[in-house]
């Protein structure tokens, strides 16, 4: 069994020395800068004012989640497109049924008013 | 000749990257990242072997993983938004009150 | 046989899985009305119910469609009642919890109808990608459950944890069908199991590491040593009822899956006993002895859920139908007094400022006499001991060891249990000898939390006395697909 195995294994050590060896090279040969000057963001060499990672409103978050979702949904009604005319009026009320339960979650998201801006 | 143990050693390959950024990485953003990347690994294995084996069953596994993907992806953020109203930090060696 | 070939869309056949989801949609649009917002529990227990009377209704009357994809026969009747009847005792006993924790909200029971019907889907199939998607439906809800406690850092962290690790564990699950199915051309497991040997000859090196990968998402979902490491920080940080929720039905679901697969899709594999009794082996020491020395009530249920899975894997290693059926057996068993210690300890913790460690229950016989005798009998019978239920299904696993020449495996399950009692009877032994400190609080008993632990207490007891309906039960799950 292990003979028959070790191709499958020799594939996964591979893979986990390849990423073993590249961390491991920006760590010990990647040159390190002391974070001074050099770490600070360049804009147009004037001085920055307060730090770039100023903390977005949450709501950008929660609109690019809920995209993400409904986003995805849909590719579902691709291979659906593609053969639409094959699957006929049962494909139809299929497609429906999905729908109807995306639109459920959007109903929930409405109703729980993660859509509202103020 | 390009077969499919090309895709298959890619794949394995991108699943190990996964496995071990999962295992050392200490972002949590970077967790979900590379857990990410080893569900499109077994995507990119299943797709090859469709094609090998020259049938569609595959194609619409991987819809249904993608579909997965996005929604673990969504709760994870989510989750990660909260943690981070709590507690102003996604380094996962400052959550210890429960050991990890 | 079933024909597989049958392209009936047969809406029966997943009737209970639809009465389910109407369940949580319902609660999900009615976010919007005060009033139906309050009636959310009362909707998930409707829909929990009309789920569990046609459950019960499909039982005896083996069905299969959907192309093949659907599978509904005893086997997967029996599963379905077990998921359901467990949702149903953490709804009864979870409500007051949620309302004293200030966390109640209705998304947890839609979450929790959505989570449930993941386990039926997992359990009514026979195809590797159908088990996959009833495995996330069921999965993603339990993520958010975990962290539903939004101002609680531990619950934060233990939806987080769980998260990360349930998603690598399917990672490994999707390797594994993934190679599963390059090396068979399907995904089926009724085709893989009738052309094993045809496959077994050309696509050797791919089909053993896809079971291997396969074993290894399964050992994550039923927290098998070594793939346990997440379970005791979910379990202590999600809130009690949820806890009580994973430790029961996601396990059992998992089971069901790793049934279908291993002893009935890959039955002629040839070292998968091998994998599975060192996995028991391991899995019943490590969370045996890690339980040892728990402070947690929480924490020590977790590692003794880790040891139960354990002596289920057992029956696993076994094979054979004698062995699966005890297993069945068990998994009812452990499901009601591994509740029922858990719906305890949910009443303890409503008090204010419990954060459920062993200490907190000294002077419970004084305090509360009626608790803490019942709290006796759940830790007696997660001992094993006569005449509760958990004796009876120790002793058919292991009888059916020793059946199928498992002889040293039985003697280190024994031991293993002998180890366990050391634990659990600490618990008794705090709430009994131990003085009472601190000012009296009285415990409110809601009649949905004394009915949980009566029905509990009854299947704990009376099971243990007269098991042979259940056993009935479980070995018709069992011939049902072998």
């Amino acid at each position: 069994m292990f003979e028959q195995l070790f191709p499958i294994l020799l594939l996964f050590v591979v893979a986990a020395v390849l990423a073993g060896v590249l961390i491991s090279l920006s760590i010990f040969i990647g040159r390190r800068t002391k974070l001074g000057k050099k770490g600070q963001p360049y804009e147009c060499g004037i001085d920055p004012e307060g730090t770039t990672r100023e903390p977005f409103p949450v709501k950008f978050y929660m609109v690019a989640i809920l995209f993400i979702l409904f986003d995805i949904e849909v590719i579902f009604l691709y291979p659906w497109a593609v053969i639409s005319k094959e699957l006929g009026m049962f494909g139809f009320i299929e497609m429906l049924v999905f729908v109807l339960i995306l639109l459920v979650g959007y109903f929930y998201i409405l109703g729980r008013g993660a859509l509202k801006w103020d | 000749m390009f077969g499919i143990t090309h895709f298959l050693f890619i794949a394995v390959l991108l699943f190990g990257v996964g496995v071990t950024g999962v295992l050392i990485s200490r972002n949590i953003i970077v967790l979900l990242m590379s857990v990410e990347l080893m569900l499109n690994a077994a995507n990119l294995a299943i797709i090859a072997f469709s094609r090998a084996l020259n049938v569609m069953d595959g194609h619409a596994f991987v819809f249904l993983v993608l579909t997965v993907a996005a929604a673990e992806a969504a709760v994870g953020l989510a989750m990660v938004i909260t943690i981070f109203n709590n507690r102003r930090s996604i380094n996962i060696d400052k959550y210890s009150l429960l050991k990890w | 046989m079933i024909d597989t070939t049958a392209a009936s869309i047969d809406f029966s056949i997943i009737a209970p899985e639809i009465a389910l989801l109407a369940a949580a949609f319902i609660i999900l649009v009615s976010v919007y009305n005060k009033k139906m917002r309050n009636l959310a529990p009362v909707i998930a227990t409707a829909g929990l119910l009309v789920s569990l009377l046609i459950a019960i209704e499909q039982m005896g009357n083996p069905k299969t469609g959907f192309f093949g994809m659907v599978t509904c026969d005893d086997f997967t009747v029996v599963f379905k009642i077990l998921f359901v009847i467990s949702s149903l005792l953490i709804l009864m006993f979870g409500r007051r919890y949620f309302v004293s924790k200030n966390i109640d909200r209705p998304e947890f029971y839609a979450l929790l109808c959505i989570s449930t019907m993941g386990m039926m889907v997992m359990a009514s199939t026979t195809d590797l990608v159908v088990i996959f998607l009833g495995l996330e439906i069921m999965s993603v809800p339990l993520y958010v459950m975990a962290g539903m406690d939004k101002r609680s850092l531990e619950s934060n962290e233990a939806g987080i944890k769980y998260l990360i690790m349930g998603a690598f564990a399917s990672g490994f699950l999707l390797m594994g069908i993934a190679f599963i199915f390059g090396s068979s051309g399907t995904t089926d497991l009724r085709r893989i199991a009738a052309d094993f040997q045809f496959i077994g000859e050309n696509y050797q090196l791919y089909f053993n590491a896809g079971a291997v990968l396969t074993l290894v998402g399964f050992a994550f979902k039923v927290a098998a040593v070594p793939f346990h490491s997440w379970v005791p920080d979910v379990y202590q940080g999600a809130p009690t009822p949820v806890t009580a929720f994973f430790s029961v039905g996601p396990k059992a679901a998992g089971f069901a899956a790793l049934l279908r697969i291993f002893n009935f899709g890959f039955e002629d594999m040839e070292f998968i006993s091998d994998i599975f009794w060192m996995l028991a082996v391991l899995t019943m020491t490590v969370g045996n002895i890690l339980a040892l020395r728990q402070g947690n009530i929480k924490r020590m249920l977790a590692y003794s859920s880790i040891a139960h899975a354990g002596y289920i894997l057992v029956a696993f290693a076994v094979g054979g139908s004698a062995a699966m059926s005890a297993a069945v057996f068990y998994l009812f068993a452990y499901g009601l007094f591994n509740l029922g210690s858990f719906a305890i300890i949910t009443q303890l913790e409503i008090r204010s400022g419990c954060k459920s460690e062993l200490s907190e229950l000294s002077g419970l016989s004084k305090a509360h006499p009626y608790l803490s005798a019942a709290l006796t009998v759940f830790m007696l019978a997660l001992a094993g001991f006569p005449p509760t239920v958990g004796f009876i299904g120790k002793f058919y696993l292991f009888t059916a060891a020793i059946d199928g020449g498992f002889i040293w495996l039985t003697i280190i399950g024994v031991l293993n249990s002998f180890i366990s009692v050391y634990y659990y009877l600490r618990v008794v032994k705090v709430s009994f000898l131990e003085k009472f400190e601190g000012t009296f609080v009285p415990v409110k008993y809601t009649p949905a939390m004394m009915a949980v632990l009566l029905i509990t207490l009854a299947g704990t007891l009376g099971l243990g006395i007269f098991p042979e309906k259940l056993l009935e039960i479980s070995r018709a799950a069992i011939f049902a697909f072998l």
